[in-house]
């Protein structure tokens, strides 16, 4: 990032004079605040149409000749198949309730990413073409011609919307703008339109069964370091299966969790936690990702992509799901999951095998979320905890988005937060639970391209951190997603340096006591339990 | 400029009364003609817009859950903001129609000297928006009694309700001057919020300014030229058994008013007015978020290419075996 914090405060919320119905945008003047197009090879792999290289900044996109008449159609079939669509176009009333609950709006103050008007960018395609008014009235009933520019506009602010919610949360009819912006990218899609921060990921993802790439000698090469890790800090060994048959249950995380620093630790938060339970369950190489960027492509990808969970669990035998903290991931598995490959009969409703809980919430999609489980567990007392082992942290905790306004996990994580630390202390009421704020990169935006846009979109969520940090002294954001866990770091870098990022099971692995373990003296992380003071100062007696 | 737009095309909607009724002396044509197309147009239209987004399926039960889960027994299940049940949710959309439960929560962002993003709430918008379409129906049910004969008892007892405050002869009622206020506070806020502002197209200002001529008209007519009501009567009652006639002695402001109340009427299906249906309808918010409870069923489930275990490991065996995972078959 080339610009500082007072640089990228100077925001304007009052849009000047000028004409949103004006698409004109420079690309090239904009540098950092879009992403790169895919590439050739995802695509290919993929077989998404319009394989081919060029970038935002050419004159020329090269789209299809029917490029037009594609779009038109693809909108079309959308309209018949989607009521939300249909029922989100004709009913927005520009009341301007959404206006400023859009991250990307409050850090930027570009107009077009009030909800209303990125709504608005399609709406007015969708007048001109059809609606009688629009037909007649054109620009009188803000309807506009499907022209180039008014598509590079679309590729423009439909990748810089994070699918979060927020605005649906405010807006009297629930008008969703991640729903326009899903069914939008997919239009987009049928033209080649698209960013290769998503499409790599997912033809990643299709091979070898994770966004990363990661084959299966290398996932479990990481597995093993990782345990071997653990086992340095706690002197607990622990041997994960991978690909078992006959496990009683499939665990599902993100692949950033055995990647990368510092969802790895939340990673080992999870083992520990199953070792001191002693639970029956298997990873696999195969179903190796929880998360789903087909929820930033097409409704089509999700589906091919989330395949792998169902048959993987049938494959095993495994009775039911477990799934591990991420975002965007749960959106797919609590809204998605069941209607697109279930009906999952071949499992049963999930029971605790420690307390004997029976999840009923998840009882048709028989997918429990790691939170929900572990609440369970402490619940009936059923782990050893020292929450003093966390003393060194002060928590907020930041509520992903999909965690929250796509499924209401909200008590659950803040249960288990209060049970394995002695402090916690809540970020403002407007910037957490189902008003939260999006960490700025989530559907595909949390590239190096786009940093820019990363950092003014992660404001409204860094200036709520700020103020507990200031007010509290909180040094930890915790979080219950893998996205966050790669996007806050740096957000917290840049705007809030003093604190570090981490998700909620790295916490509880540092606070269970596991028999025969070592003497702790570090944390997951292999840093010191306490903070090292500095040596007092020593009066001498003259 | 757009509002300009809207408000000659309002002032054109006057012209058309003045030249048709005041000048031409259509009156059969303006009291009895448009109002039975508008009518027609609005039932027509009204059916054809609901039954069209009726027909769309609704593939994917998609909630914005603004509350806590129903999951475990010792966590407190927000049951209005994230309905398990098809019942809570009817509650949840009651809330939201009956009071605008989520223009409640309406909070305005500012950036202090200091560089910090506050949060303030704001309930002037949810104020203005509920004053407004609480006296639209009180109105709508008030104009009962030049329909029906005898005036049933519930619309006596909303005059009585609204002409609480015995202000004025004839009795001052409270809905004319408070949908009035409310009007003029939705206008003022598009001109003067540069956001709302911004946003703001001739469709947004054309259905403020039409009302506003229809509420302008109506209380000229009750508190200023003191319509003939027993003619109004005559030909309200006319209208509706279908038995149309056209008493002489109904003034030109009762044509205004009836005139726009048509173009309402008519507008009202190829409008964002339409919101009015458009809010039942909306997935995310009359669905139960009971996703995991209940299977939702697509009615369009495609078949897709997927990438199947067996493909996999048939790319993967040699690296499978080195690293001892088990395959398939073992």
């Amino acid at each position: 990032m080339d610009k500082s914090p007072q640089e990228l405060l100077q925001i304007e919320l009052n849009p000047r004079k000028g004409d949103w119905l004006d698409p004109s945008l420079d690309f090239e003047a904009r540098r950092g605040s879009w992403s790169y197009p895919g590439s050739i090879k995802a695509l290919n792999y993929m077989g998404f149409p319009n394989p081919r290289a060029w970038s935002p900044t050419d004159d020329d996109w090269k789209l299809p000749d029917n490029w037009r008449q594609i779009i038109h159609d693809g909108l079309k079939e959308r309209l018949s198949k989607y009521r939300s669509l249909r029922v989100f176009l004709d009913c927005c009333v520009r009341c301007g309730a959404c206006a400023d609950k859009c991250h990307f709006f409050i850090g930027s103050g570009d107009p077009k990413n009030m909800p209303v008007l990125r709504a608005e960018l399609l709406r007015s395609v969708y007048r001109n073409d059809f609606t009688t008014a629009g037909r007649i009235l054109g620009k009188v009933a803000g309807a506009r011609k499907l022209t180039p520019d008014v598509l590079k506009e679309w590729y423009y602010y439909f990748f810089q919307c994070t699918e979060c919610r927020r605005c649906s949360v405010f807006c009297p009819y629930g008008i969703d703008t991640a729903e326009i912006t899903m069914l939008v990218r997919e239009l987009l899609n049928l033209v080649g339109l698209n960013i290769n921060w998503v499409v790599e990921p997912v033809a990643n993802c299709h091979r070898t069964g994770n966004h990363l790439g990661i084959q299966p000698h290398t996932f479990k090469d990481n597995v093993e370091f990782l345990c071997e890790e653990l086992e340095e800090t706690t002197g607990i060994k622990v041997n994960p299966s991978i690909n078992r048959k006959g496990a009683e249950i499939l665990f599902i995380i993100p692949s950033a969790d055995y990647f990368a620093d510092p969802g790895i630790y939340t990673f080992m938060g999870y083992l520990l936690l199953f070792e001191h339970i002693g639970l029956d369950y298997t990873l696999s190489a195969y179903a190796s990702e929880g998360g789903n960027f087909g929820l930033f492509t097409s409704h089509e990808t999700i589906k091919r992509l989330n395949y792998k969970i169902y048959a993987e669990a049938r494959r095993v035998g495994a009775k039911w799901i477990l799934g591990g903290e991420c975002g965007h991931m749960w959106r797919v598995l609590h809204q998605y999951m069941d209607t697109m490959n279930g009906p999952a009969d071949f499992l049963q409703v999930p029971v605790s095998p420690i307390t004997g809980t029976r999840f009923d919430n998840a009882a048709s999609t028989k997918m429990v979320h790691i939170c929900e489980f572990t609440s369970d567990l402490i619940h009936h007392n059923k782990l050893k905890l020292d929450p003093s082992r966390n003393d060194k942290w002060i928590p907020t905790f930041h509520d992903s988005c999909n965690p929250s306004r796509a499924m209401g996990l909200i008590e659950e994580p803040r249960y288990v937060l209060r049970n394995v630390c002695n402090t916690f202390h809540e970020m403002p009421e407007n910037t957490i639970k189902e008003q939260t704020f999006c960490c700025g990169g989530g559907a595909g935006l949390g590239n190096d391209e786009n940093m820019e846009m990363r950092m003014r979109g992660g404001l409204p969520r860094a200036n709520a951190v700020k103020h507990v940090h200031e007010k509290h002294g909180v040094n930890l954001l915790t979080c219950v997603c893998a996205i966050d866990r790669a996007t806050l770091p740096p957000l917290m870098e840049y705007w809030v340096p003093e604190v570090k990022v981490s998700g909620v099971h790295e916490l509880v692995g540092n606070a269970l006591v596991m028999q025969g373990e070592n003497e702790r003296t570090t944390d997951l992380r292999g840093e010191p339990l306490v903070e090292p003071r500095a040596e007092p100062e020593v009066e001498h007696d003259a | 400029m757009k509002a300009w737009i809207a408000l000659l095309a309002v002032a054109a909607l006057f012209g058309v009364v003045y030249v048709g009724v005041g000048l031409a002396g259509q009156q059969f044509l303006f009291g009895v003609v448009i109002p039975y197309v508008a009518i027609v147009v609005l039932l027509v239209g009204l059916v054809y817009r609901v039954l069209q987004w009726a027909g769309a399926p609704v593939p994917f039960r998609i909630p914005t859950v603004c509350g806590q889960q129903k999951s475990l027994p010792f966590i407190k299940h927000s049951r209005f903001d994230s309905p398990a049940s098809g019942l809570q949710a009817a509650g949840r959309m009651a809330l939201e129609v009956l009071l605008f439960r989520s223009l409640f929560r309406n909070t305005r962002v500012g950036l202090t000297p200091t560089q910090r993003v506050i949060h303030q709430s704001d309930k002037l918008l949810w104020a203005g928006a509920l004053a407004f379409h609480w006296c639209l129906l009180l109105i709508l049910l008030r104009h009962l009694r030049y329909f029906l004969e005898p005036v049933p008892a519930l619309v006596l007892f909303l005059e009585q309700l609204d002409g609480f405050f015995q202000l004025t002869a004839p009795t001052f009622l409270l809905s004319s001057a408070l949908i009035g206020a409310a009007l003029l506070f939705l206008l003022g806020r598009r001109l003067l919020d540069p956001q709302v502002r911004f946003i703001s197209l001739p469709a947004d200002y054309f259905p403020l300014f039409l009302l506003l001529g229809i509420v302008g008209s109506g209380i000229f007519m009750r508190y200023v030229t003191k319509t003939d009501l027993l003619a109004v009567k005559q030909l309200s009652v006319g209208l509706v058994t279908l038995r149309p006639i056209v008493p002489e002695s109904v003034g030109l402001p009762f044509y205004f008013h009836l005139f726009l109340v048509s173009c309402l009427f008519a507008y009202f299906p190829f409008s964002k007015l339409m919101h009015l249906g458009g809010v039942f309808l909306s997935p995310t918010r009359n669905l139960a978020n009971n996703n995991r409870m209940r299977r939702h069923v697509n009615p369009w489930n495609p078949e897709v290419e997927v990438h199947t275990y067996q493909q996999w490991e048939d790319e993967f065996r040699d690296k499978l075996k080195a690293a001892g995972i088990a395959l398939d078959g073992e």
